[in-house]
């Protein structure tokens, strides 16, 4: 037989083909099983980076307002511009046009972006206006792009500069209140998992990763308007006297509240440039001997002794005593004078009576019980201890050189600090830049009678034959104390070089401020404090005063008649109730 | 049970198969339409949020006391009062 059926002759074949396809259905199954069991993650994740997209939602910096709510440093967005090189690259011939629309050198630019050519990213110019990032947008340079970040803005310039600090490029609290309250004041970015279309609007909002919290808003104890009023007054002191540097710190007697804080030479924070010395805030850092500022705490120690009353006759002449072996002056022989002249003329010699008769624990306790030698609490960055060695160290010489504020180094916040004791009647409140509204009730550093005693000891500094009655407000009665003393030079004290002191309050029969004024190294012909920094005293404590409407409590008789004049109606016999209240608001008819 | 009517209930699940993912569409349409005017809501707010800040910045600026101090003084020629030109009226 020739014909045979081939399936019989050839089985072979048959279970080769059925193997084959047995094996590609195999593939299949294993394919399938591979892609949808063991890579489905990453496959899932590689699908969805496709269209999916994160999106960071910007959260600004809190704003700092002073105590009235007038805003001392505000965020607003401004536009980075950003490229991507390789796809900048390709549009060189538009280089120049970008450089000259930002103010950039055009080669400096090329160098940059070659330096950078394998990034996706780079910053071509950082925080410029909304204006000059539109046009920038407008030239439609392929691969640039805009970037919303924010920066922030300082109406009050350099007046608030030490104070309020600054932020870097990034937004970031560098100096100062920003440094110290950047957790508080700064915001935390958010983001969301957006659906984009092909045109790049989003569609739909997947998840929320992160909730954006914007930044807190910060109040601070400052007043703007005396802030302003104690820069101008200094400025114009620095001037006129042709110091190297000054502070003023103005305080609130009763809770330790800092109403104003200034330093020159200052430095605009609106510019990224200023000198590191500049930047520094001199009232809270730097550090000087107190001098004659110091003695009505050397007599408040007197006084708690028990050995002094504030008429204890002591023995000032001939104007010099040797201590050891050095000797301690008064610029006068003021002889027989009691405890509240020695005040009054500021006599070393009496003041070194008093340090020398009591026992050296008791100067110390009123020493360091009202701030000397220990930061005020105030938690300002970088504030500076001073220097008070404890008692058990002193030697003679030391007790005497302490007694008139030589040996011991404070801060212009320490020393407003220490004469709020005295103004408040003997309690110490930590110094603070934030509102204090139920103020904590202070530790006792002095007893109330000692401090109302140097209160009207102080009051006579300023009175007729005084030191400090150029430190006199009209209509106010004044206490006060001016110190002048000699820098630290290479070798020794400086006969020459000065640092010209006034501290003070008022009113003084019931304080309300306290200010400190610090000229350092007055160049011209007055150096001494009551000459060069009590006149800085007057003007910024008349315009305080008046500002928080404190009532005067030596009024003046008024020798104008403005009252017709300007009211059209005698206040002499209307109460202030009756006035109808368009009187002051309109013109007089 | 007959033909006939299972035949018919089909047709009617298969209706509304239909219509109930036509409305599925339609949602979501609705919902992307609703979610791009939230966005643009929330980009208005966002403006004027920053704007507000641009003119808290500016009136702080213009109203700033080392500008105002010389107008006050030089072009207005204002001053304060001397105390002798002051009368205190104590409220009774």
């Amino acid at each position: 037989m020739t014909t045979t059926a081939p399936f019989t002759l050839h089985p072979a074949r048959r279970i080769v083909v059925f193997a084959l396809l047995a094996l590609a259905g195999l593939t299949l199954v294993w394919r399938a099983v591979d892609l949808h069991v063991v890579h489905k993650e990453f496959l899932r994740d590689q699908g969805e980076a496709r269209y999916l997209r994160v999106v960071a939602l910007p959260a600004h910096r809190g704003i700092i307002t002073d105590r009235n709510g007038e805003p001392l440093a505000v965020s607003t967005p401004v536009e980075s511009v950003w490229a991507n090189p390789r796809e900048l690259a390709t549009a060189q011939a538009d280089w120049p046009r970008l450089s000259a629309l930002l103010d950039l050198d055009s080669t400096g630019l090329a160098a940059y972006l070659a330096e950078r050519l394998e990034r996706e990213f780079v910053y071509i110019k950082r925080r410029i206006d909304p204006d000059l990032a539109a046009r920038v947008m407008a030239l439609n340079v392929p691969g640039v792009a805009l970037m919303r970040e924010y920066r922030r803005y300082y109406p009050d310039g350099e007046i608030m500069a030490h104070v309020v600090g600054i932020t870097n490029v990034d937004d970031i609290g560098q100096e100062a209140i920003e440094l110290a309250y950047d957790d508080w004041l700064r915001g935390v970015p958010g983001a969301k998992r957006v659906i984009k279309d092909r045109l790049g609007r989003i569609v739909e909002d997947v998840e929320s990763l992160s909730i954006p919290r914007p930044g807190r808003e910060l109040r601070l104890s400052l007043d703007r308007r005396i802030q302003y009023l104690a820069y101008r007054e200094l400025k114009t002191a620095l001037l006129q006297h042709k110091a190297r540097s000054g502070s003023v710190v103005v305080m609130e007697a009763g809770t330790g509240e800092v109403l104003a804080m200034v330093n020159l030479p200052a430095y605009n924070p609106n510019r990224s440039n200023g000198s590191r010395s500049d930047k520094r805030n001199r009232a809270v850092t730097d550090l000087f001997e107190p001098g004659s500022t110091i003695k009505p705490f050397t007599v408040a120690a007197a006084l708690e002794s028990g050995l002094y009353q504030p008429d204890t006759m002591i023995d000032t002449a001939p104007g010099l005593l040797r201590v050891g072996n050095k000797s301690v002056r008064d610029i006068h022989d003021y002889g027989r004078i009691d405890v509240a002249t020695v005040i009054q003329k500021s006599s070393n010699i009496g003041a070194t009576k008093m340090a020398l008769a009591i026992s050296r624990e008791q100067l110390w306790r009123i020493f360091s019980g009202v701030g000397f030698g220990a930061a005020t609490g105030s938690s300002f960055p970088g504030e500076a201890d001073g220097v008070l060695t404890y008692h058990t160290h002193w030697r003679e010489v030391e007790r005497a050189t302490l007694a008139f504020g030589y040996g011991v180094s404070t801060t212009a916040l320490q020393l407003a600090s220490a004469y709020a004791v005295i103004a408040n009647g003997g309690q110490l409140h930590p110094a603070s830049f934030l509102p204090v509204k139920n103020p904590p009730h202070g530790n006792t550093v002095m007893q109330s009678d000692t401090a109302a005693a140097l209160r009207s000891m102080l009051e006579r500094v300023t009175n007729e034959g005084g030191t400090g009655t150029q430190a006199r407000v009209t209509g106010y009665r004044v206490g006060g104390k001016t110190g002048t003393v000699h820098k630290v030079g290479a070798r020794g004290y400086d006969k020459n070089r000065y640092v010209a002191l006034f501290a003070g309050f008022a009113p003084a029969h019931h304080p309300r401020l306290v200010t400190v004024v610090v000229i350092n190294e007055p160049g011209g012909e007055q150096y001494y404090g009551g000459q060069v920094a009590a006149p800085v005293f007057s003007r910024v404590m008349a315009g305080a005063l008046r500002l928080l409407n404190i009532a005067p409590d030596a009024p003046v008789a008024p020798t104008q008649q403005l009252a017709h004049n300007v009211l059209g109606t005698d206040l002499h016999q209307t109460s202030i109730i009756n006035l109808p209240s368009d009187t002051y608001t309109g013109d007089a008819e | 049970m007959n033909l006939q009517g299972d035949k018919l209930f089909a047709a009617l699940l298969a209706l509304a198969a239909l219509a109930s993912a036509l409305a599925v569409v339609y949602a979501r349409h609705e919902g992307r339409k609703l979610f791009i005017e939230l966005q643009a809501l929330q980009q208005v707010r966002d403006d004027m949020d920053v704007e507000w800040g641009q003119l808290q910045l500016e009136q702080s600026t213009w109203a700033t006391h080392s500008r105002i101090d010389p107008i006050a003084r030089e072009k207005l020629e204002m001053s304060v009062p001397a105390p002798d030109a002051i009368q205190i009226i104590k409220q009774p």
